[in-house]
């Protein structure tokens, strides 16, 4: 008789094994980031010991006092915020004419919408070099490194991934609540913001706060398309690699302020994160 | 009452940021591959080429490695984040206290940019302090060289993407498996199937639909691999672990050979469509032999 009971003790031990042992795993390579923010090249070549028993600020104060890392850090906040802004509002509006007209076609848009996502980066990198240099300018302004450039690049993946996320939580808005209105004599736009925008503004923010992260984390097209005046923090981290050798502890230090907003933003949606994530495919 | 002139009016500022960011630049590289185009040869302009971009494409030894190389590796890599990411959903479906904190420490490596992963990585795997070689060769006294070896290199990378993306595979599998009716599967238990056989045979063709949507997000996300190796191996030692986004980087940018990248990426959309093709008919024939 009390076999089962042990057993079942064995799992929960077995089960917390588990979990500590990944908790570990997650988050050790992140930690070992912070230890080696936290020395100076000198130290870092002593044994690699998990603690820290000084901490050379001098890692975060010296890029983050330099005025190109200030520009990069700016450039980002403008460019991620700015995306997931426009993202945001567009993807709203065309959720709900996708949602509520019967449009000629609308089936195939949103799949269309849906395959810029899937298309990889890297056969869209020169297309989009060329595009940015050679044909879209007028005299000597191009989109090439500026930030107007990055923010309509960033649509490319972030508007799908919107579209993708809203168009559930909007079809789950019932039509009779705007019909009820309009049969008050209310304008279609008083509709969208007093009826649709407050029932999905829960989905609206992690639409916002993802298209934000996903902006704010871009590498690739961001150092094909800037060189100066529009680079952000995730090129201003590669940056620190270089040919005459790297300073590791300023290179964690600035990785660690990249992970920074991304880390405070998980805390807000991780209870959302799990529904975001299922892209309607358990919604049937 | 609702026009549909007011449905579209809605929907066209989108349609245009997505043709003109998306849609153009396919058009564009389709025209472009079929010139000679660069900048730094003695003739500045394009000159029409014919087919001749693909035809030296066919033959280039290091594009066809790197693009085999990326399908390799994603191959791997969902395969492993399948099979893990459906067993820690397994754990998580039932409470247990402090599951909730668990949860959300797996998340964390979700939300850091790729670029900032593979800084992460390296800074564990590098010769001289990073603690992966030094305990290594401490304890064992097996010398871990990323940089020289190229089983090193692609273990890291390997490594290094299952601690990035399982999450993501478990946490959709965990709302596939918590959105599952219960009674079908009490029921059984009840009828005396025992738990392997409730999970195979009936936990498993329910996912179905989810376990599908997971795989195909990975597959054409893996395929997309490129910030992590750059910043991790930069596609050594040698061209080893040189994927096919990076090959591109590296021989298109530095030489402006317009016309042959243009060839180049547009190979690299066909075979991503393709392969993706591929797999959605093979996962959903699966699903269907299932019912």
């Amino acid at each position: 008789m009390t076999t089962a009971p042990r057993k079942k003790t064995l799992n929960r031990i077995g089960l917390y094994v588990l979990w500590i042992g990944l908790t570990v795993f997650t988050v050790l390579p992140i930690y070992w980031m912070f230890v080696v923010s936290s020395r100076s090249r000198v130290q870092l070549f002593d044994a690699p010991t998990l603690l820290i028993k000084s901490f050379y600020i001098e890692n975060y104060t010296t890029p983050l006092s330099s005025p190109a890392f200030q520009r990069y850090l700016t450039n980002s906040i403008i460019v991620a915020t700015s995306n997931a802004l426009l993202v945001t509002v567009l993807a709203l509006l065309a959720t709900y004419a996708l949602s509520r007209w019967r449009l000629k076609g609308s089936d195939n848009i949103f799949f269309w919408t849906i395959t810029n996502r899937m298309a990889p980066a890297a056969a869209f990198l020169l297309p989009l070099f060329l595009l940015y240099t050679r044909v879209f300018r007028i005299g000597d302004t191009s989109l090439f490194d500026t930030k107007i450039g990055l923010i309509l690049v960033y649509c490319v993946f972030n508007l799908p991934f919107a579209i993708w996320l809203l168009q559930g939580i909007i079809d789950g808005i019932p039509k009779e609540l705007d019909e009820a209105a309009y049969m008050d004599g209310a304008t279609r736009s008083t509709v969208l913001w007093r009826i649709i925008v407050p029932l999905a503004a829960p989905g609206l923010a992690i639409t916002f706060i993802l298209s934000w992260i996903f902006a704010w984390n871009e590498y690739l097209f961001a150092a094909t398309l800037t060189s100066v005046n529009a680079r952000t923090i995730t090129t201003g981290l590669a940056e620190f690699v270089t040919v005459t050798g790297t300073n590791w502890g300023q290179m964690a230090a600035v990785a660690i302020v990249t992970i920074l907003p991304a880390l405070i933003f998980l805390v807000f949606i991780q209870r959302y994160i799990v529904t975001g994530l299922t892209f309607g495919a358990v919604k049937e | 009452m609702r026009s549909n002139r007011m449905g579209w009016r809605m929907l066209t500022p989108t349609l245009v940021i997505l043709f003109i960011v998306g849609l153009l630049p396919f058009l564009y590289v389709l025209w472009v591959g079929f010139y000679d185009w660069n900048v730094f040869s003695a003739v500045r302009g394009m000159t029409w080429a014919g087919v001749n971009n693909y035809r030296r494409l066919v033959f280039d030894q290091d594009f066809l490695n790197s693009l085999g190389r990326t399908f390799q590796f994603t191959f791997i890599v969902v395969s492993v984040e399948l099979v893990l990411g459906f067993l820690l959903a397994q754990t998580l479906v039932t409470p247990f206290r402090g599951r909730s904190f668990f949860r959300t420490i797996y998340v964390l490596p979700l939300v850091v940019a790729p670029i900032a992963v593979g800084a992460t990585w390296r800074l564990l795997v590098i010769p001289g302090f990073g603690p992966v070689p030094y305990y290594l060769d401490r304890f064992f006294d097996y010398p871990f060289r990323i940089g020289t070896s190229a089983t090193h290199a692609w273990l890291t990378l390997i490594v290094m993407d299952i601690w990035h993306w399982t999450p993501f595979v478990t946490l959709t599998l965990l709302a596939g498996l918590t959105a599952l009716p219960k009674e079908p599967l009490e029921q059984a238990l009840v009828d005396g199937a025992n738990r392997w056989q409730v999970f195979r045979y009936l936990t498993i063709p329910m996912m179905m639909p989810v376990i599908l949507t997971v795989v195909f997000i990975r597959f054409m996300d893996a395929l997309r691999i490129v910030d992590e190796a750059f910043m991790l191996t930069n596609g050594g030692p040698g061209l080893s672990t040189r994927f096919v986004g990076l090959h591109i980087y590296r021989t298109v940018f530095p030489k402006t050979d317009y016309g042959y990248g243009s060839a180049m990426s547009l190979l690299v959309l066909y075979f991503t469509i393709v392969a993706c093709w591929l797999l959605f008919i093979a996962l959903t024939q699966v699903g269907k032999q299932r019912e």
